[in-house]
């Protein structure tokens, strides 16, 4: 019955250029993009853009945004959208910011206790959109007003009228978990770097970068992690399969539904985490945290490389568009170019990105 | 037509039954799908379902395979009331499927369809991960026992051909159906060779005690494997014939739902 010749010479099968094969990866139009920003601002900005501070410069808010947007990646690649992650980021940091000032709670509660109320959120998100069977960008809308409006209600009744809530610094002053979640990692390697003259230095010897942001350390473990679950792990084929065709998935033995209830926790968990790092940082919370950013977290996705119809893409995609996004959010201070450009570079990337996609789907899938 | 084959037909009908769907009603909304239909399954036997389209063989295995609830009736399975929630509980049984669809996702590679909910696993603890590297050998080795040789595992299911694609969801089935092998028309698409190589399969798996329930709409295919057929007509059963007590016309009639066939028979010369 195996009637069959031998695989390694199909001469049905022309041989793959390394090139055309890489034109496949979905990651591929993102570090494209990369590659084409770095050029642009080698061109047209001060050279210390891509300096040790400059790159920790433009690496912070890209870092921020890019932990939401590999939640989104994966969200997306599972087939659904949250809208409310950015309301998410308030909503969390107005309970994060009660845990610690109000109640007075050491990070070893209020950090999980934050994540697990993300977590509970998330999951009444995606078990409305199972349920009701309604697209997950329409429920997710009506988060984005509910969470926000629940931010302001809330900041006032926690302080008595104000919308912004202080105090956070002082609270988690000495805490033994506070290093994990905010400050610059790994301060003793760049004084010994500056030591030793491997880094730029202040005229008193210390190093001009103390240290790496800790958000840019999160933001490259949770790329990777996120990477090896969609690639080397079972829940990664359900994530991808959920979203390819939820009924093939499901028949062929996906639980779909816990797939995609997980995926929603996880990005409100990914929006709690960005959260708790910048209301640590800034030592305060506030109703605007988190503006807009669920539409930034789902432009970089989507240079990233995911399709917005699900089933494709990657979270290292999603990394390198973030980068991209903090490269020409901060890249143009350092150019003689009007700041407002950023807009349209951003709505130009967007489109350039879904049309590259596009063409990138239809080879995958052969034309159909 | 001769219904002469080369393939062996057991004993079956001594065996007790593996599935027993007992008066399977399913209603969607205001439409009845199925009205009181009974069947059942032996270890190492072919069960054909035929019947008209739209007769209800597609949703009568949808329950079966634990995607559909049934609006009444009884599954029994190894003779124990049976309650399955969802495809996968079904799939834990030993039951496998190939939907008429096929279930397949076209941005997906071959093996990732093909290990889609049970993927193979190694490592321990943390580093539990998807063995990719078996999942690709196996995928392959598979496609190439039914006759199909793949460019390569990674090839996205969407680039492949209809049948390949249709192969793909028939080695897939095989591979896992452990208890029951159920195939919802699985040679529409194939090729002369290929469907061969499905009928023989059949044979295959049948002889290793594995129960075949077996959609088709074309006789000849049922009658090469089918040791029973059971009729399906707007939902319900028009019965269930051995095989040897029924003859090809016979069959051929009861399928068409008892109905006259088009007035095309001299011109097409009875090769339907
Ligand atoms: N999800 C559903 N909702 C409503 N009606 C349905 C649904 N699924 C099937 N039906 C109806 O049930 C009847 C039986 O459909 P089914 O798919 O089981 O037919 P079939 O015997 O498999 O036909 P074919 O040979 O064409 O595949 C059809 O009239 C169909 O319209
Ligand atoms: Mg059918």
């Amino acid at each position: 019955m195996s009637d069959s010749t031998p695989l390694s010479n199909d001469e049905r099968l022309k041989t793959e250029p390394f090139f055309a094969r890489q034109m496949k990866r979905p990651e591929l139009g993102a570090i494209a993009g990369v590659v084409l920003v770095v050029i642009f601002f080698s061109i047209t900005a001060d050279g210390s853009m891509f300096s040790l501070s400059g790159i920790m410069n433009f690496m912070t808010p890209a870092s921020q945004l890019g932990i939401l947007a590999i939640g989104a990646a994966l969200l997306m690649i599972g087939g659904e959208f949250d809208l409310s992650i950015g309301s998410m980021v308030a909503f969390a940091g107005l309970f994060f910011g009660v845990c610690v000032v109000n109640w007075g709670l050491p990070l070893v509660f209020a950090i999980p206790l934050t994540f697990a109320f993300a977590a509970a959120v998330g999951a009444m998100n995606g078990a409305i959109v199972i349920r009701s069977g309604l697209p997950s960008f329409i429920v997710t809308l009506a988060f984005l007003f509910i969470l926000r409006g629940l931010s302001l209600v809330g900041l006032k009744a926690a302080t008595g009228g104000s919308t912004q809530l202080r105090g956070v610094r002082d609270a988690v002053e000495g805490d033994w978990l506070a290093p994990i979640f905010s400050g610059d990692a790994l301060q003793g390697v760049f004084g010994w770097l500056a030591q030793n003259g491997l880094v730029a230095t202040f005229k008193s010897g210390l190093p001009k970068v103390p240290g790496i942001p800790v958000e840019i350390l999160w933001f490259i473990v949770i790329a990777l992690a996120a990477t090896y679950v969609l690639l080397r792990t079972p829940a990664g084929n359900w994530i991808f399969a959920s979203g390819g065709d939820r009924n093939a998935a499901s028949n062929s033995g996906v639980p779909v539904d816990r797939v995609k209830i997980s995926l929603f926790m996880l990005t409100a968990c990914c929006a709690a985490l960005v959260a708790i790092i910048t209301v640590m940082d800034a030592g305060s919370t506030d109703a605007r945290r988190g503006f807009q950013k669920e539409f930034e977290a789902i432009i970089a996705a989507v240079i990233g490389g995911c399709l917005l119809t699900g089933g494709y893409g990657s979270a290292i995609g999603a990394f390198f568009g973030s980068i991209i996004f903090g490269m020409v959010v901060i890249g143009l201070t350092y150019t003689d170019f009007d700041q407002d450009w950023f807009q349209v570079f951003l709505g130009g990337m967007l489109l350039i990105a879904v049309l590259f996609n596009n063409a990138i789907r239809k080879r995958v899938t052969g034309e159909r | 037509m001769t219904v002469d084959t080369k393939f062996h037909h057991g004993d079956p009908a001594t065996a007790e039954p593996i599935v027993q769907m007992q008066n399977i009603e399913k209603h969607f909304g205001n439409i009845i799908a199925l009205a009181g239909v009974s069947f059942d399954v032996r270890p190492g036997e072919c069960h054909c379902l035929l019947g008209d389209n739209g007769a209800g063989k597609s949703t009568f295995i949808k329950t079966m395979s634990g995607v559909h609830k049934p609006t009444k009736g009884q599954i029994l399975f190894d003779g124990k009331p049976m309650d399955f929630a969802t495809p996968r509980d079904a799939m834990e049984a030993g039951i496998a499927t190939v939907f008429q669809d096929l279930a397949m996702i076209p941005l997906m590679s071959v093996t990732r369809n093909f290990f889609m909910g049970r993927e193979p696993i190694k490592g321990k603890g943390l580093l539990k991960r998807f063995d990719v590297e078996q999942a690709n050998a196996v995928t392959m080795e598979e496609m190439r026992k039914m006759g199909i040789n793949l460019r390569g595992p990674d090839q996205a299911v969407g680039t492949l051909s209809g049948g390949e694609r249709q192969t793909v969801a028939i080695a897939r089935a095989v591979y896992f159906g452990a208890k029951v092998l159920i195939l919802d028309e699985p040679t529409s698409a194939l090729g002369v060779r290929q469907t061969s190589n499905v009928l023989a399969t059949i044979d295959r798996v049948r002889k290793q005690g594995i129960g075949v329930v077996f959609i088709s709409h074309n006789v000849r295919h049922a009658l090469a494997v089918g040791d029973r057929f059971t009729v399906l007509n707007r939902g319900k059963t028009l019965g269930t014939a051995s095989r040897g007590d029924i003859s090809p016309e016979e069959l051929q009639n009861l399928m068409a739902g008892g109905q006259e066939m088009a007035q095309l028979e001299g011109s097409l010369g009875g090769t339907v």
